[in-house]
C-alpha cells in the first residue's frame, strides 16, 4: 500500500483531475469567492429585509435605552413632585407628569432595563434548559424521549400566570434584585417548553441525516455528534423560537407587575406605570398610553426580528 | 502501477467474511402496549466473502435488502443474527476500542452527496474528522497537511479546504465523500450507490476516480448499486439480490454472460442498452406482476411468484444458492439453466 | 463578438399542414434574486404524429422546462418566455388566452411526470381522479366517468382495475402508480403525450414494463410522444429522432440510428463514449472534463467550449449555428462534420 504523501507527489495529479478543480454551481470558473458559510447566506438574505433593519434598529433603541437612559432623558424619574401632578409636558418631560408628579417619559425610558433584563435573562435560561431537555429528547428518543415529552406537557399545562401568581407570592423578600431574579427564575421555569419541543424535532431530523450517520460510521461517540453535528443544526430554530420568546417574556413580565405579584416599586417597570396609570386614567390617559406604547413597539420588534431571522435562516428559501 | 503490498497482506485473501446475516425489523401495532405482529424481513441470510483488492458488487432492485446490508456491515444497524469477520475478528461483537479500530479499517461512501456533508462544516473540517476522532491516524500537527494531500487525491484543489460544501457540485461533493472516507486508509470501502444521483457525465469521471484509487491504495470495494452497467464496468464479482436473499453470485463475466437465475436473466434483460440495434437482436423477458412484500414473501423460492418457470416444489422446498449443473458459480434456483443471452 | 443565426431544424421534411406541434426559437430565462439565468436560448424542435421524439440532456439543459413552457406550467415569475413561438396544429399557444391554453392541456397534450406520488393527490382515490377528469373537462356522468376510468386502467395494464378504483395512491407500487398516472393523462385522449422522465425514480425491471406500455400505447391510440430522458439506454430503445440538449440549446438532432452510430457533436460523443455500457466490459472511461455551465453566466461562443476536447478560438468567439448535415441532421458545432467522421471510424 503506498503512502498518500508519495501519491500526491507524483505527476499524474492533473490527469487524475477530471475537474477544472474550481467549485462549481454558484461561481464561475476562476472567480474566486470568499467561502459563505450558510450563516452568511442567511446574513445577505437578512441584510435585503426592510422588516429586518426596522425591528433590529427598535431593538437597539430600546437596548440603548436599559443601558444608558441617561442619554434618552435628562429628568431623573424617581423625581417625583406631587405638585405637578398631571401636568403638561414641560422641559424635557414630552409627555407630561402622572399622578406621582414624575416624568411619564422619564419613567418610560428607564423602565426599559428592567424589561430587557427580564427579557434576555428569561431568554437566556429558557434557551439553556429548551436545548439540554429537547437534545436529550430528541437524541436518545425511546424511553429518555418517552420521559421527557411527558414532563414537557405537564409543563405546558400549567397556566403560566396563574403558576406564576402562586410561585411569585411566595417570594416575600421586598429586595430588588431577588423579585428580579425571582421572576426571571419563574418565567424561565414555565416558559421553557415551546423552544423545547423546537429544539426535540429539529434533533431528531438532524439525527436521521446523512452525514450524522457518516461520523458515526468514523467512530465518532454521542458528545462529539450531538455536539458537533447536531446542535448547530437545531441552534437556528431554536434562536427563532426565543426571539420571539423574549418579546412575550417582556410582555409576561408587564403583565406580571401590573398584577402587582411581579416587580415592584421602587423598580421601574413598565407593568407597574400602566397599572398606575390605569388607575388613573380618567384624570389622564398619557400616563397609560406611554409606557404601554413602548411595551407594545418593544415586543412587536423582537417578534418581527425573530419573523426576520426565521426567514432568513429557512433552508427551503435557498 | 501498484505499490508492493506489504508482506503481511496477499493479494485474494478473504479479509471479510459475511456468514447468514439476518436482520428483521419488527413490527407491532398497539397504542399502549405495543404488540409485535410480524417483521419485515429486510435482510434473511446473506452469506459472502470478500478478498482483498477485489471489487464486490450488489445488485438488485427496491426492497432486495442491499442499503440494509450496507449499514449492518456499517453497524448502523444491529443483525438480528448472523456474523461478519474482519481483520479475523467478529465485527458484530466488537465494542468500544475494538470496534474503533474496526472502523478505521472499513469506511463508506454514500449516496446522496447532498445530505451527506454536513452544510455547516467546511470542507477541511469535513475530511479532518476522523483525524479528531482517531488522533493516532495522524501524527502531532500533521492533519492539515493530511487533509490536503486528500483533497489532491480525489482531484479537487486542496487550496479549497475551507469552504463549504453547499460551494461545490455533486461531483465534487462526492469526492469530498470519498476523500473522507479514505481519511483513516481502510482496506475496505463500501460504496453505497455513490454515483446514482449524479449527472451522466459526472458518473465516469467518478467511476475512474474510485477505480484509480482502488489501484493505487490496494482498496477492497463492496459496490452496492441498481445500475447493472456501472456495475459490470467496475466489479470483478457480483451479488445478486432479491427480497433479502442472494440468488446468484458470480464473476462478472459467469453473472453478465451465463447467468442461471432467473431473475438475474430477468433483470439483464431489462436493463435498456445504448444501441437502437439492440432493439431487435436482444432477447425480452418481462416480468409481469409486483415484487412481494419482504413482511410476507413467498414460501419456498420467493421468485416463484413472478417466475414463469416455477413449479410445485418451488412453493414447498426452499433453493439454497449452490453450484448448479448450468454452471458452477452458486444459483438460487431449482431449474438454474442458461440462456442466451444476447446484449 | 458573438452573434448566432437560427435556422428551422429540418431533420424530418414537413407534411403538408405543417408539424403537429412545433417549437421556434424559444427563449426563456428566469430571474431571481440572484441574478437572470438564461434557461432557454434558442430552442426549435417539431414533433410530427405518430412519431417519438427524445429530448436528451442532463440537469440543468432546460429539457424539462421546454415540456412544462408547451403545456403552460412554467411559473411565471421567476420564469419568463422572453421570445419564440410555440405552435400546436399551426396556432401559436404563446399568444393565446390562458382560458385557451386550458383548452389544449390535457385534452390535446398530456404530461406524465417523474414521481408519480408528488402527481397524484395523496387523499382522493385514483378512480377519482381519473373520472375528475372526465367529469370536468367531458362533462361525463359519474357512472360513465367510472366505467370510462376503469377502461383506461385496464389499457394500462391495472390488473383487477375495477377493484382498484377506490384505493389510494400509496397502496399502489411504483410501477402502478406510474400507470395510473399514465392513465389519468390519457383520459381525454391527447394527439400528444410528454413524458418528462417517466422511469427515472423506478427499478429497471418497472422501467422496462412502462416503456414497452408507452411505445404499445402510443402505436395503439396514434399519439405523438415526446420523451424526455437523460437516460441515453431509454432512448435507443423507443426513440425515432432525438434533441440533444445543453445549457439550453439542441446542439444536435438526428434520427436515433444516425446519432449512435456517428454523433456529430461532441458533446453527444463524449456522452456516448462515458457511459458504462451492459455489453462491453470496458477499460477506463472516457469522460467529458469540467462541470454543467452556470446557467447565470453561459460560456461565450459555443457554451460547451470549456469541455470541449475539439475546440479552437473560433469556438470561444462565435455561437456556433446548425450546421446541416447529410439526411436531415443538423449539429450546432463548428467542427460537426470532422466530429461525425470522427466518430464514424
Amino acid at each position: 500500500m503506498s503512502d498518500f504523501e508519495t501519491v500526491a507527489a507524483t505527476e499524474n495529479q492533473a490527469a487524475r483531475r477530471g475537474v477544472s478543480g474550481e467549485p462549481g454551481a454558484p461561481n464561475q470558473v476562476g472567480v474566486p469567492q470568499k467561502p459563505r458559510s450558510l450563516a452568511g447566506h442567511a446574513w445577505r438574505d437578512l441584510r435585503g429585509s426592510p422588516i429586518f433593519w426596522i425591528s433590529l434598529a427598535l431593538v437597539v433603541l430600546v437596548a440603548a435605552m436599559a443601558v444608558v437612559p441617561s442619554l434618552f432623558t435628562a429628568n431623573n424619574p424617581r423625581d417625583c413632585v406631587l405638585s405637578r401632578q398631571h401636568a403638561g409636558p414641560s422641559g424635557g418631560a414630552f409627555f407630561g407628569y402622572d399622578f406621582q408628579g414624575c416624568d411619564t417619559y422619564s419613567r418610560a425610558v428607564y423602565g426599559a432595563r428592567a424589561s430587557l433584563l427580564v427579557g434576555a435573562l428569561s431568554a437566556l435560561l429558557t434557551g439553556i434548559i429548551a436545548l439540554v431537555v429537547g437534545m436529550l429528547a430528541g437524541y436518545f428518543g425511546r424511553w429518555v424521549d418517552a420521559v421527557l415529552s411527558r414532563v414537557i406537557d405537564i409543563v405546558l399545562g400549567i397556566p403560566l400566570l396563574l403558576a406564576a401568581i402562586v410561585l411569585l407570592k411566595r417570594v416575600s423578600s421586598s429586595s430588588d434584585n431577588v423579585r428580579l431574579f425571582a421572576v426571571i427564575f419563574v418565567l424561565a421555569v414555565l416558559g421553557w417548553t415551546t423552544a423545547a419541543r423546537v429544539v426535540r424535532s429539529s434533533v431528531i431530523t438532524a439525527k436521521e441525516q446523512d452525514y450524522v450517520a457518516a461520523a458515526r460510521m468514523l467512530g465518532a461517540g454521542n458528545s462529539r455528534i450531538m455536539w458537533r453535528h447536531i446542535l448547530p443544526n437545531a441552534l437556528a430554530p431554536a434562536i427563532v423560537v426565543l426571539t420571539i420568546a423574549l418579546g412575550s417574556f417582556i410582555a409576561a413580565e408587564a403583565t406580571l407587575s401590573f398584577l402587582g405579584i411581579g416587580l415592584k416599586a421602587p423598580t421601574i417597570s413598565w407593568g407597574i406605570d400602566i397599572d398606575s396609570g390605569r388607575v388613573h386614567m380618567r384624570e389622564s390617559a398619557t400616563p397609560l398610553v406611554v409606557p404601554s406604547a413602548f411595551l407594545a413597539l418593544t415586543v412587536l420588534a423582537f417578534i418581527m426580528l425573530g419573523d426576520a431571522i426565521r426567514d432568513a435562516f429557512d433552508p427551503k428559501l435557498r | 502501477m501498484t505499490a508492493p503490498a506489504s508482506p503481511a497482506k496477499v493479494r485474494g485473501e478473504t479479509i471479510l467474511a459475511v456468514d447468514n446475516l439476518v436482520k428483521h425489523f419488527p413490527i407491532s401495532t398497539g397504542v399502549l402496549f405495543q404488540r409485535r405482529v410480524g417483521a419485515v424481513k429486510a435482510v434473511d441470510g446473506v452469506s459472502f466473502e470478500l478478498r482483498r483488492g477485489e471489487t464486490l458488487g450488489v445488485v438488485g432492485e427496491s426492497g432486495c435488502g442491499k442499503s440494509t446490508l450496507a449499514r449492518m456491515l456499517m453497524r448502523l444497524e444491529t443483525p438480528t443474527s448472523g456474523r461478519a469477520t474482519l481483520e479475523g475478528r467478529d465485527l458484530f461483537r466488537a465494542s468500544g476500542s475494538e470496534l474503533r479500530r474496526l472502523r478505521r479499517n472499513m469506511q463508506m461512501v454514500m449516496q446522496d452527496p447532498y445530505t451527506s456533508l454536513n452544510p455547516r462544516m467546511t470542507v477541511g473540517d469535513i475530511i479532518g474528522e476522523p483525524f479528531d476522532i482517531h488522533p493516532d491516524a495522524a501524527p502531532k500537527g500533521s492533519k492539515s497537511k493530511r487533509v490536503q494531500e486528500l483533497l489532491d487525491v480525489v482531484g479537487l484543489n486542496p487550496e479549497h479546504i475551507n469552504r463549504y460544501p453547499h460551494q461545490f457540485s455533486g461531483g465534487q461533493r462526492q469526492r469530498i465523500g470519498i476523500a473522507r472516507a479514505l481519511a483513516l486508509r481502510p482496506e475496505i470501502i463500501v460504496c453505497d450507490e455513490p454515483v446514482s444521483a449524479l449527472d451522466v457525465s459526472i458518473q465516469a469521471q467518478v467511476i475512474n476516480l474510485l477505480e484509480q484509487l482502488q489501484d493505487e491504495f490496494g482498496l477492497s470495494y463492496i459496490f452496492i448499486a441498481h445500475d447493472l452497467s456501472v456495475v459490470r464496468h467496475i466489479c470483478d464479482r457480483v451479488a445478486v439480490m432479491y427480497l433479502g436473499k442472494i440468488v446468484e453470485i458470480g464473476t462478472e463475466d459467469e453473472i453478465y454472460e451465463r447467468a442461471t437465475h432467473p431473475y438475474t436473466q430477468a433483470l439483464l434483460s431489462a436493463v435498456p442498452v445504448p444501441d437502437p440495434d439492440a432493439r431487435t437482436d436482444r432477447t425480452i423477458i418481462r416480468l409481469t406482476g409486483d415484487v412481494p412484500s419482504p413482511a410476507d414473501p413467498p414460501s419456498g423460492c420467493r421468485f416463484r411468484t413472478r417466475c414463469w418457470k416455477a413449479q410445485e416444489v418451488c412453493a414447498r422446498e426452499e433453493p439454497h444458492a449452490v453450484p448448479r449443473a448450468a454452471d458452477p458459480h452458486p444459483s438460487a434456483c431449482h431449474f438454474a439453466e442458461l440462456r442466451p443471452t444476447t446484449h | 463578438m458573438t452573434h448566432s443565426a437560427v435556422r428551422p431544424t429540418p431533420a424530418s421534411p414537413t407534411p403538408p399542414g405543417g408539424h403537429l406541434l412545433e417549437v421556434r426559437d424559444l427563449h426563456v430565462e428566469f430571474r431571481t434574486g440572484e441574478g437572470v439565468a438564461k434557461v432557454i436560448n434558442g430552442v426549435s424542435y417539431h414533433l410530427d404524429a405518430g412519431e417519438t421524439l427524445a429530448v436528451l440532456g442532463e440537469s440543468g439543459s432546460g429539457k424539462s422546462v421546454t415540456a412544462q413552457a408547451i403545456m403552460g406550467i412554467l411559473d411565471t415569475p421567476p420564469a419568463h418566455v422572453r421570445s419564440g413561438q410555440i405552435l400546436y396544429q399551426g396556432r401559436d399557444l404563446l399568444k393565446q388566452s390562458e382560458e385557451q391554453r386550458r383548452q389544449v392541456r390535457g385534452k390535446e397534450i398530456a404530461m406524465i411526470f417523474q414521481d408519480a406520488l408528488s402527481a397524484l393527490n395523496p387523499v382522493f382515490p385514483v378512480g377519482w381522479q381519473i373520472g375528475e377528469t372526465l367529469r370536468q373537462r367531458e362533462g361525463m356522468s359519474r357512472a360513465d366517468a367510472r366505467a370510462r376510468s376503469v377502461e383506461l386502467m385496464d389499457l394500462v395494464g391495472i390488473p383487477a382495475a375495477a377493484k382498484r378504483l377506490g384505493d389510494y395512491p400509496h397502496q399502489f407500487s411504483g410501477g402502478m402508480r406510474q400507470r395510473v398516472m399514465i392513465a389519468m393523462a390519457l383520459a381525454l385522449n391527447p394527439k400528444v403525450l410528454i413524458a418528462d422522465e417517466p422511469t427515472t425514480a423506478l427499478d429497471v425491471t418497472v422501467q422496462a414494463q412502462i416503456m414497452d406500455l408507452l411505445t404499445g400505447l402510443r402505436r395503439e391510440l396514434d399519439m405523438a410522444m415526446i420523451l424526455i430522458t437523460h437516460d441515453l439506454g431509454v432512448v435507443a430503445g423507443v426513440a425515432d429522432r432525438i434533441a440533444v440538449m445543453y445549457a439550453g440549446r439542441i446542439v444536435e438532432h438526428a434520427d436515433v440510428r444516425s446519432l449512435y452510430r456517428a454523433p456529430a457533436h461532441p458533446y453527444t460523443k463524449g456522452l456516448l463514449e462515458s457511459i458504462p455500457r451492459l455489453d462491453m466490459r470496458g477499460q477506463a472511461l472516457s469522460t467529458i472534463k469540467g462541470l454543467p455551465p452556470n446557467l447565470m453566466r453561459i460560456p461565450s461562443g459555443c457554451p460547451f467550449h470549456p469541455r470541449c476536447p475539439y475546440v479552437q478560438q473560433v469556438c470561444v468567439d462565435v455561437v456556433p449555428h446548425d450546421l446541416v448535415l447529410g439526411d436531415g441532421r443538423t449539429s450546432a458545432c463548428h467542427f460537426a462534420q470532422e466530429v461525425h467522421d470522427d466518430s464514424a471510424r
